[in-house]
């Protein structure tokens, strides 16, 4: 099973129930940050870390002296990373997306695969709880391989909840596809709603089951929740406004640390996923 | 001296464009003789990336020495310097007035990107 939980805009409480889901559930759950520009559930989670690897991306390297000026590999790329001026070769590998064409289409072999580093990968487990999360460096604007690689680390025997990051771009596609359901965490303010919106979206086009939490619930209006009832959303939990949850998020604690009687809800929350995935 | 001066037209009247990379044309202008040759950087304005790098490589083919224009990022800069193109940069008005003010020596070339990286 994995659940990716996502939104469309930011700030909503995708880590929160992220993070308190893998919390309640205890065991047998791997909680997976693919928020890699900004990771923050080792925050609420503070797992050990036991393993760092750092994850590179294949970029061109040109042998000046094999290369007779063609141009084919300038004309493949979409990005721009290759320049040939005259008899001089320019590379610019912080745009190279890795698609291999330079290297696939040199007729004189002349291009070969270096690496540019992505970031690293932590893993670690805070008691039976497996933890994974990407870093992005900084200055790094390509964050998908990097999710991928976080993503890699996802066990079939396990329940997998990975954080996803805000927004509907590349990023958050490479969080959600071919999860098994997508948690949309939104916030009943019209910001809320118009990003939940295009996060609906693409979750459809996507294909993959959907439910909505809806937190700080009593603030705003019922705007979201008349948008729920129109396209047959559930709404599979609700989180007040409350001075107590935003108090122990200021201190790094958890929901459930904080307020142990949340722990049956978001208990309660997996088995309706588990339902609505079957 | 084939100076390649950013447009928002095609004669020395235009305005010059600001941006480097996706300006709407480059006029390659030889002086003393003013003969102006123009290039439609249209494919530039709209490309994925790397528009500056596309602009500066074909600035530099046309054979120009000069480039005056607004802003110039730092790949732009980089490809620029590579093929021996220096670079006059905060260029205002017609480019008839900014090639003026650069044979009058008040555009000074400088030593580096003048913007951000553009993504």
């Amino acid at each position: 099973m994995i659940i990716s939980v996502a939104s469309g805009k930011g700030g909503t409480g995708k880590t929160t129930v992220a993070t308190n889901l893998a919390l309640s559930l205890e065991s047998g759950v791997q909680l997976l940050d693919c928020d890699v520009e900004e990771p923050n559930c080792h925050l609420f989670l503070n797992p050990v870390i036991e393993e760092t690897e750092t994850v590179f991306t294949p970029v061109p390297e040109i042998d000046a002296d094999k290369c007779t000026f063609c141009r084919k590999c300038v004309d493949i790329c979409r990005f721009k990373v290759i320049a040939i001026l005259g008899e001089t070769i320019l590379t610019f590998p912080e745009l190279c997306h890795s698609c291999g064409g330079c290297m696939a289409i040199c007729p004189e072999d002349a291009i070969t695969e270096t690496g540019r580093q992505l970031g690293v990968v932590e893993k670690g487990r805070l008691n039976n709880i497996d933890f994974v999360h990407g870093r992005l460096r900084v200055g790094e604007a390509m964050s998908p391989p990097l999710i991928k690689k976080v993503r890699s680390f996802a066990r079939s025997d396990k329940i997998n909840i990975i954080d996803a990051p805000p927004g509907t771009s590349c990023p958050v596609i490479a969080a959600m596809k071919d999860t098994d359901f997508v948690l949309m965490v939104t916030e009943p303010t019209p910001f809320g709603l118009h990003d939940l919106r295009l996060a609906v979206e693409a979750v459809r086009i996507l294909g993959i089951p959907h439910g909505l939490v809806i937190n700080r619930s009593d603030i705003g209006d019922s705007r979201v929740q008349a948008y729920a009832g129109r396209e047959n959303l559930p709404i599979l939990m609700e989180i007040p406004f409350d001075r107590r949850i935003a108090e122990a998020y200021s201190k790094g604690r958890s929901i459930v640390e904080e307020m142990p009687e949340w722990k049956e809800k978001f208990l309660k929350l997996y088995s309706q996923v588990e339902k609505l995935v079957e | 001296m084939k100076i390649a001066v950013t447009s928002k037209g095609t004669d020395l009247d235009s305005q010059v464009d600001p941006r480097f990379g996706r300006a709407a044309y480059i006029l390659i202008v030889d002086t003393p003789s003013l003969e102006v040759e123009v290039l439609d950087n249209s494919e530039n304005v709209n490309a994925f990336k790397g528009a500056g790098i596309q602009a500066a490589a074909m600035v530099s083919d046309k054979g120009a020495e000069v480039l005056l224009t607004g802003f110039c990022g730092p790949n732009a800069f980089k490809t620029l310097a590579a093929t021996g193109v220096k670079v006059a940069m905060d260029a205002g008005g017609t480019v008839s007035d900014a090639v003026k003010a650069f044979n009058e020596g008040k555009m000074p070339f400088a030593d580096g990107a003048n913007i951000e990286g553009q993504t």
